[in-house]
């Protein structure tokens, strides 16, 4: 267990060593000169030479990698060309609204998605199954950014229940949820039928349905057990994703997270704090993997002995 | 597998035969021309009328032909990128599995980087970065969509390779491009071909949010992404303006998905 924790460990380090790489390369694609977008246009070279000196932009680019790698290794990202503040700063003070959204709206996702995906598998291949299925497409079908704005349409103008966006009672954390969770419900919805349906072909379940089971019991009882392990898992990195910023969502609602701030980086092509936003996402993310792996592994004895191996 | 095809497949075929129709008539099924005011309400959005069945938009150009004109656009970049995707995909899970060793463990490390890295954040950041055009657009949306396709085709290749038919081919001296071109891929093919439609699915909204965010193919060129970024100035006194063209892209991704989902329930998927 020790072994196999370890080697997810390392992994995840040498994954987001990787990543580095990439966001880091990041900023040589850009043709703008950083230095030029620190001091301005108009600059003289004086100017920009102390500052590309500063910066580290006069070191061969190995060095500044290593350096770039020290500190974020630290916790320094940087310093945003355009706000003139700390990444890091910048990302956690985002970070909140980011995480409200998120967990709202896998909570919301998971209560929409486990009955219906459980309805779809107790009427396996018959009418409501295929209803289920229709509408499960459909909700995976529809673009977030329209989603969102038909929400706001609806729920903010012609029912005046909901603000316009933005971030603050708990209405108005209710459309932008809504916009994040009915995607993944009907996602998760199958997902949970396949595992359902799997589960209920084996012979354990096929006993206690001869033994006078009904469908649902044996669903709710015995196979659930086994089809959620999956789906949690999928939730999990899912979660990831949600945490490190919904950019669609938040531009749609005017949400003050992360998503956002990504977007505005970018649009400002301030690159300290894309490859902030960048990274720090990646970061989210082989945590929660980690995370998930050792889960996984605790209540899943098979993975963990056989991936020693 | 059975050979004959399903009710969702056969729905989600029709969508896009529809779709194709539509973006090869555009001009003869659209009532105006889509980049030109044609509207007196020139300056404000038009109300649909019998005219202008779909409204006008703030610059007196007529939705309807945007949105018919849009498929076009729609599924040239959807087609394109997906040649991109799937060729970078399907190449990187075919060396994978097939060569095993050092090419897979190299191949699949970089698959778990670009996994880490949100697709809507990378190809935000390089189109921006690169400056928005057809060519980059294709390129980006290529590049940050591979890597679950790659990692399908790597497991059905590797199991592949294994069986007693390849094994047996490769005793006899076959190459290895003999062994991938004429007893892999050919077995690995519905597996793509399923990839392809779900792909397509995802390459199409990916499109439209880029196009949404002001990142797409730029204009003269009608997308429904940016008719949608447009429109929500106006939703408060046009709300039609951003519901038809997101309509049209719910229209496609499904269509697609229907298809590729339809494969997937056959072959006893989800």
């Amino acid at each position: 267990m020790i072994l196999y924790l370890l080697r997810r460990l390392v992994f995840g380090a040498a994954v987001l060593i990787g990543t580095s790489l990439v966001t880091f390369s990041l900023a040589f694609v850009v043709p703008a000169d950083p230095a030029v977008a620190i001091a301005g246009a108009k600059a003289d070279p004086q100017t920009l030479a102390t500052i590309r000196h500063e910066l580290g932009l006069d070191l061969p680019v190995y060095v500044q990698y290593a350096r770039y790698l020290d500190r974020a290794l630290h916790g320094d990202l940087g310093r945003s060309y355009i706000r003139r503040e700390n990444v890091t700063d910048l990302i956690l003070s985002r970070f909140p609204a980011t995480a409200i959204l998120a967990l709202a709206a896998m909570a919301v996702s998971l209560l929409i998605g486990i009955p219906m995906g459980v309805a779809a598998a107790a009427y396996n291949r018959r009418a409501p199954d295929n209803a289920l299925l229709v509408i499960a497409l459909a909700l995976v079908s529809m673009p977030v950014f329209w989603l969102g704005t038909m929400l706001l349409i609806a729920g903010g103008l012609y029912l005046r229940s909901f603000p316009l966006g933005g971030f603050g009672d708990s209405r108005s954390l209710v459309l932008p949820t809504l916009t994040l969770a009915l995607g993944s419900a009907g996602y998760y919805s199958r997902i949970l039928h396949t595992n359902l349906a799997e589960s209920l072909s084996q012979d354990y379940i096929r006993t206690a349905r001869g033994k006078g089971l009904s469908r649902m019991r044996a669903i709710l009882k015995h196979a659930m057990a086994n089809a959620l392990l999956p789906l949690v898992t999928l939730a999990g990195l899912d979660l990831a994703g949600l945490l490190s910023g919904v950019v669609l969502t938040e531009t749609v609602f005017n949400w003050p997270g992360i998503g956002r701030l990504a977007f505005e980086a970018i649009f400002n092509l301030d690159i300290p704090l894309i490859m902030g936003t960048v990274l720090f996402s990646a970061f989210i993310i082989v945590a929660a993997n980690l995370a998930v792996d050792i889960l996984y592994a605790w209540l899943d004895p098979r993975i963990r002995l056989t991936e020693i191996g | 597998m059975k050979a004959r095809a399903s009710r969702m497949e056969l729905v989600g075929g029709a969508m896009v035969l529809v779709l194709v129709a539509v973006a090869l008539t555009a001009p003869v099924l659209a009532p105006h021309d889509p980049t030109r005011a044609v509207a007196p309400t020139y300056g404000d959005p038009g109300f649909p009328s019998a005219s202008f069945p779909l409204g006008t938009d703030e610059l007196g150009r007529d939705v309807l032909s945007r949105i018919i004109y849009g498929t076009r656009i729609t599924l040239s970049v959807g087609l394109a990128a997906l040649v991109v995707t799937m060729a970078i995909g399907v190449v990187v899970g075919l060396a994978s599995g097939f060569f095993g060793g050092a090419m897979d463990f190299m191949l699949m490390r970089f698959t778990d980087v670009m996994l880490t890295l949100s697709p809507l954040l990378l190809a935000m950041a390089l189109v921006a970065v690169l400056g928005p055009s057809l060519l980059t657009l294709l390129a980006v949306i290529g590049l940050v969509s591979w890597t679950q396709i790659a990692r399908v085709v790597r497991a059905e290749t590797l199991s592949m390779s294994r069986r007693e038919f390849v094994l047996a081919a490769r005793a006899l001296g076959a190459p290895s491009s003999r062994l991938i071109t004429l007893h892999v891929l050919p077995n690995v093919l519905s597996t793509i071909v399923v990839m392809a439609a779900l792909s397509t699915s995802s390459i199409l909204l990916l499109d439209a949010a880029l196009s949404f965010l002001g990142l797409g193919v730029p204009p003269p060129t009608p997308t429904w992404g940016r008719m949608i970024e447009e429109a929500t100035i106006y939703f408060r006194t046009a709300p039609w303006l951003a519901a038809f063209p997101g309509l049209a892209i719910f229209y496609a991704v499904l269509a697609f998905n229907l298809l590729g989902y339809g494969f997937l329930r056959r072959r006893g998927g989800r």
